[in-house]
């Protein structure tokens, strides 16, 4: 019988980020997966990256993980989304070649020392009072492990829905996984049901191209990884389109075949990103709705029709495709269809994704109520190195709000849970202004180098950017001219007779390049790169001072531990609805308590007077 | 177990009736152990209370069951015959039970807010109300406490909240179909706010007025008899009278209720050219006084030249009507003449600058609203530039947590609801 340090189930995107996080961390660590060569597949859309996905993608390559390396690997467009606002809310996004992203991360993996790849499914977990200690294949064998990241994303009890026709199944061509799903509502783990869906896949060489619009992407492409400068293969443009009444009425005509709204499915699905159904409902006084036709691979005809995801019965589906200009003599090659399939309240996970029912079990991914592979991959990270720590007897590894969206997207999850399938937006970010994309390994590479999942060829690169900012900022900062000299080259500020250094002039609104260019001639000289990141600490650095003062207050919430053995039900004051939440939830901290839904100032009161109390008997 | 918690809820020393108020698990047993079987809640019953073999008073009982009282636990009132001692026994016979304990100030109210039957602006109306003198001050509480305040910040807070999101949508939804450029609509928003937030702020120095209550100040020469008016006002001896030219040194305050509105009047000390060091402190003080003071009631002998100058609005009478030929626009202390009207006078003006009050009577809603109004102003700018949308956010955001503080509420996923409910995200 074989032995791990961590046992990794599932190969999609949390999967192997884990795996691969693991392994980093110096565990011995297996990851299985029903097919080898199905790791790292992306079974919904060719792209990775965008406005806060964009974000976690770069605090994972901050921490030396996959998912950069692949998605700039077999990116085939890069485009910086908000490219015209503000660096704290520019995220990078990419359409991937699906093969050659299934090939980088399986190249990535497989050249990983610690790492041994298993095929095969993984029927039971193997948890031994209150422990996890391995699992149990189809097979009849046994894998121990001293720790366990289940990925399972949408295999649990997974349903695929076309029309009225409903297939088990955990995605298009593979089983469901029904026995691991009994097994954790046998254990008293509380879910729910989430779906999603698809689109139908075209076959691009029926589409006629000439009557649809071009979506190029950037001359100077931002790709994701700090190690990366510019893009690996061929790049190549987008197709857009849109539909229009026709297509609605099709759409309306034939509504109650769909699953959705004709009752066959109870799971919820994303606000963000609604069916083509749920467009023409919900918006019905929009006569048109934009597609963007994207190409799955340099050497693949397949195109993926971005934002007609839908769960109609194929015939349906095709009259509505045939609609729309450009697609009209289009051949459908996969149809549209819904998933269904079983989360768990991520409120049952600590910060470290490790489940409160057994040690040494961690879940990740879409299993804990989330979409999108960047979200999958950053929890694939969390729990891939708090895992591998609790294996090799490392102290835990925690993100915060304020150090990175990694932190608030766990903190989002573990403390309000989800309602409908949890994305990743910039909005969520309260601390936006410092959790950038292009500081992500200011923010966390350090942390990264301190644990060591940090590997020598990034430590060395990333010393050098830092001695590189360093020297820049000094450069700004002893530079220093008087409102005269200024006012002269055209920069407009009072006579006051203060002088002013540049550095501080960087944050000063019309202030060109070319305006420091005259003031530092040396500036000139700067990595491109390096000079922008200083502009950009500088735009906002007087907000940051701002931030920094809320970051505290928060820290002294995260920093009122609420004792252990609280016991919330019958304390008076307390609704028996929100007692009974804190009972199940056992809030670490009075920060942690706040955010649990339907909490009132008041309970928050009750809750404080509670601690002062406890830490005057604890002082007597 | 939390304590069970009892107190006198109405004045100290002897009136018609006292209140005793019991709040806490132990209530319902407390009172059980004085007075034998219990009426059914919120029903008053007439018992006999009984400590000890003795009967110590006849008292109105009423019970509150938990969740359906002040305190959201279970409670209990007692309504004694007012005499000192009777009270005293009760509260001792109480103070026997275990668990029960005197409350501590204001606990009842905290325990009120901490089983969330208040908010916070609430409970600063309702201790309002406990401290209103005045009708005025009265209906101010009551519209405070019924949460008129959190009802208008809300308000302002959606409309701010629409603004975030439409700002929001433009950053996080910038490759989808929605509008690239919402700064015209998100203007108006904040504009709006800017603009209702300022109203309340406006009628804030008001509202103040009517909680802490109105300054007075009676100004003029010396000997023109100032503190004789005083005195007739206040309807005692408050100040010293003489024939004696700057009898009054240091300023004299009376309290007084006039119209409904709490009404301070200062006696100052009459203003005149002195060697006299301490009459001199005296005069300055006075000058000072007068000129903080809401409203300044000039007295006057006739036409001398006084260092002070009316203001709009300010009263000006002339004094010792009963030595004068002619009666108009004259007053006298001593006979009482012209009082009424002269009352009658303040009342109007003051009621006239009450009349704009608003909501806002602590100094922390102010400071909180100031604090939005800034942000809010900032947002305009950053928007007005066209620098970057982000840090118009930051502003409006700011703004929404200072009117959260306010009613102590916070949360995000309003905004993301905001941002669903109005455009088609998803391609």
């Amino acid at each position: 019988m074989k032995h791990f340090d961590v046992i990794i189930i599932g190969g999609g995107h949390a999967g192997t980020e884990a795996a691969a996080a693991s392994a980093r961390m110096g565990a011995r660590t297996a990851l299985v997966t029903l097919r080898k060569d199905a790791l790292g597949v992306m079974s919904c859309n060719p792209a990775i990256g965008g406005l806060g996905k964009g974000h976690l993608v770069r605090e994972i390559d901050a921490l030396d993980g996959i998912m950069a390396q692949a998605a700039d690997r077999a990116g085939i467009q890069f485009r910086l989304l908000n490219r015209r606002k503000g660096p704290a809310v520019q995220g990078p996004r990419a359409q991937a070649d699906r093969k050659l992203y299934r090939e980088a991360i399986q190249a990535i993996l497989a050249a990983e020392p610690n790492l041994t790849i298993i095929e095969g499914e993984v029927v039971s977990l193997i948890l031994d009072g209150g422990h996890f200690a391995g699992v149990t294949l189809g097979d009849g064998s046994v894998v121990k492990a001293t720790a366990g990241v289940l990925t399972a994303g949408t295999f649990l009890n997974g349903i695929i829905h076309v029309g009225n026709v409903r297939t088990p199944g955990g995605r298009v061509g593979d089983a469901p996984s029904i026995k691991l799903a009994d097994q954790l509502k046998d254990v008293g783990l509380l879910g729910g049901r989430l779906k999603t869906g698809t689109p139908p896949r075209l076959d691009g060489t029926t589409i006629d191209w000439s009557r649809t619009e071009s979506q190029p992407g950037d001359d100077d492409p931002a790709l994701f990884s700090f190690l990366n400068v510019k893009p690996f293969v061929r790049q190549i443009a987008c197709g857009v389109t849109h539909t229009n009444e026709r297509t609605h009425a099709i759409i309306r005509e034939n509504l109650h075949k769909s699953a959705m709204y004709g009752g066959h499915i109870e799971g919820v699905g994303p606000r963000y990103c609604p069916s083509i159904e749920d467009k023409v409902v919900r918006f019905a006084d929009k006569t048109s709705h934009q597609i963007f036709l994207e190409p799955e691979g340099l050497d693949d005809s397949t195109i993926y029709p971005n934002g007609i995801s839908s769960s109609l019965p194929v015939d349906v589906q095709e009259d509505y495709v045939r609609s729309i200009v450009g697609l009209e003599q289009v051949r459908i090659i996969q149809p549209a269809y819904a998933i269904e399939y079983d989360f768990f309240d991520p409120r049952a996970l600590t910060q470290m994704l490790m489940t409160r029912h057994s040690e040494g079990l961690f879940f990740a991914g879409q299993i804990n109520g989330t979409t999108g592979y960047e979200e999958a991959a950053a929890q694939g990270m969390v729990a891939g190195l708090n895992a591998a720590a609790l294996a090799i007897g490392k102290d835990q590894i925690s993100f915060s709000r304020a150090d990175s969206y990694i932190g608030v997207m766990i903190d989002d999850l573990t403390n309000q849970g989800v309602t409908e399938p949890y994305r990743m937006f910039t909005s969520r970010a309260e601390f936006r202004l410092s959790l950038r994309a292009d500081n992500a390994d200011q923010r966390l590479t350090p942390m990264g180098l301190k644990i060591g999942c940090v590997r020598d060829q990034r430590a060395e690169l990333f010393q050098r950017k830092l001695e590189a900012l360093l020297a820049g900022r000094a450069l700004f900062e002893a530079s220093v001219h008087g409102p005269r000299e200024l006012q002269s080259i055209g920069i407009n500020v009072n006579l006051d007779g203060g002088k002013r250094n540049v550095l501080r002039l960087l944050a000063v609104a019309g202030v060109t390049r070319a305006h420091v260019d005259q003031l530092v001639p040396q500036a000139a000289d700067l990595d491109p790169a390096i000079r922008t990141q200083i502009e950009n600490d500088a735009l906002y650095h007087q907000y940051l001072e701002r931030q920094q003062k809320d970051v505290l207050a928060m820290r002294r919430e995260e920093q009122a531990i609420i004792p252990p053995d609280l016991v919330y039900v019958g304390m008076p004051g307390l609704s028996g609805e929100l007692a009974g939440k804190l009972q199940r939830r056992r809030p670490e901290t009075l920060a942690q308590a706040a955010k649990i839904e339907g909490m009132t100032p008041a309970a928050l009161a009750l809750i404080l007077a509670h601690i002062n109390k406890a830490k005057r008997a604890a002082a007597v | 177990m939390m304590d069970t918690i009892f107190a006198l809820a109405s004045a100290r020393g002897k009136a018609g009736v006292a209140v005793i108020r019991l709040s806490g698990p132990a209530a319902f047993d407390a009172v059980q152990s004085l007075v034998g079987p219990l009426p059914e809640p919120r029903r008053a019953s007439l018992r006999k209370l009984r400590y000890g073999g003795q009967v110590l008073d006849d008292a109105l009982v009423i019970l509150f069951e938990s969740g359906a009282s002040f305190t959201g636990e279970a409670c209990a009132e007692l309504q004694l015959h007012g005499g000192v001692a009777t009270v005293r026994a009760v509260l001792s016979a109480l103070g026997q039970n275990s668990g029960m304990r005197i409350a501590e100030p204001g606990e009842f109210t905290r325990r009120a807010l901490e089983n969330g039957r208040l908010d916070l602006t609430q409970v600063e109306g309702l201790a309002d109300l406990i401290d209103a003198e005045t009708e005025a001050q009265r209906r101010q509480a009551v519209a405070v406490m019924s949460g008129d305040l959190a009802k208008r910040a809300d308000s302002w807070r959606s409309d701010l909240i629409r603004a975030a999101a439409l700002i929001e949508a433009t950053i996080d939804f910038s490759d989808e179909d929605v509008p690239s450029d919402v700064s015209a609509e998100v203007l108006t928003l904040i504009e709006g706010v800017i603009a209702r937030i300022q109203k309340e702020l406006i009628g804030a120095g008001a509202a103040e007025r009517i909680r802490d209550g109105f300054e007075v100040a009676i100004v003029g020469a010396p000997n023109v008899g100032k503190s004789t008016l005083l005195n007739a006002l206040a309807g005692r001896e408050a100040a010293i009278t003489s024939e004696i030219a700057g009898t009054t040194r240091d300023v004299i305050e009376v309290r007084m209720d006039i119209g409904g509105l709490a009404v301070t009047f200062l006696d100052t000390a009459g203003l005149r050219e002195t060697q006299d060091s301490i009459e001199k402190i005296g005069v300055t003080r006075a000058l000072e006084r007068a000129r903080a003071a809401d409203l300044r009631l000039f007295l006057r002998a006739g036409e001398e030249e006084l260092p002070l100058e009316p203001k709009i609005g300010d009263l000006v009478v002339y004094g010792k009507a009963d030595l004068r030929q002619e009666g108009r626009n004259a007053v006298s202390g001593l006979t009482g003449a012209g009082l009424e009207l002269l009352t009658a006078k303040i009342e109007a003006v003051l009621s006239e600058r009450v009349a704009g009050s608003s909501l806002v009577i602590r100094e922390r809603h102010r400071q909180a609203l100031l604090e939005a109004v800034s942000h809010l102003q900032a947002a305009k700018e950053e928007l007005r530039s066209g620098r970057a949308i982000e840090l118009t956010a930051v502003e409006v955001r700011s703004a929404v947590l200072s009117l959260e503080m306010m009613i102590g509420r916070v949360g995000v996923e309003d905004l993301l609801g905001e941002i669903f409910s109005r455009f088609c995200i998803g391609k």
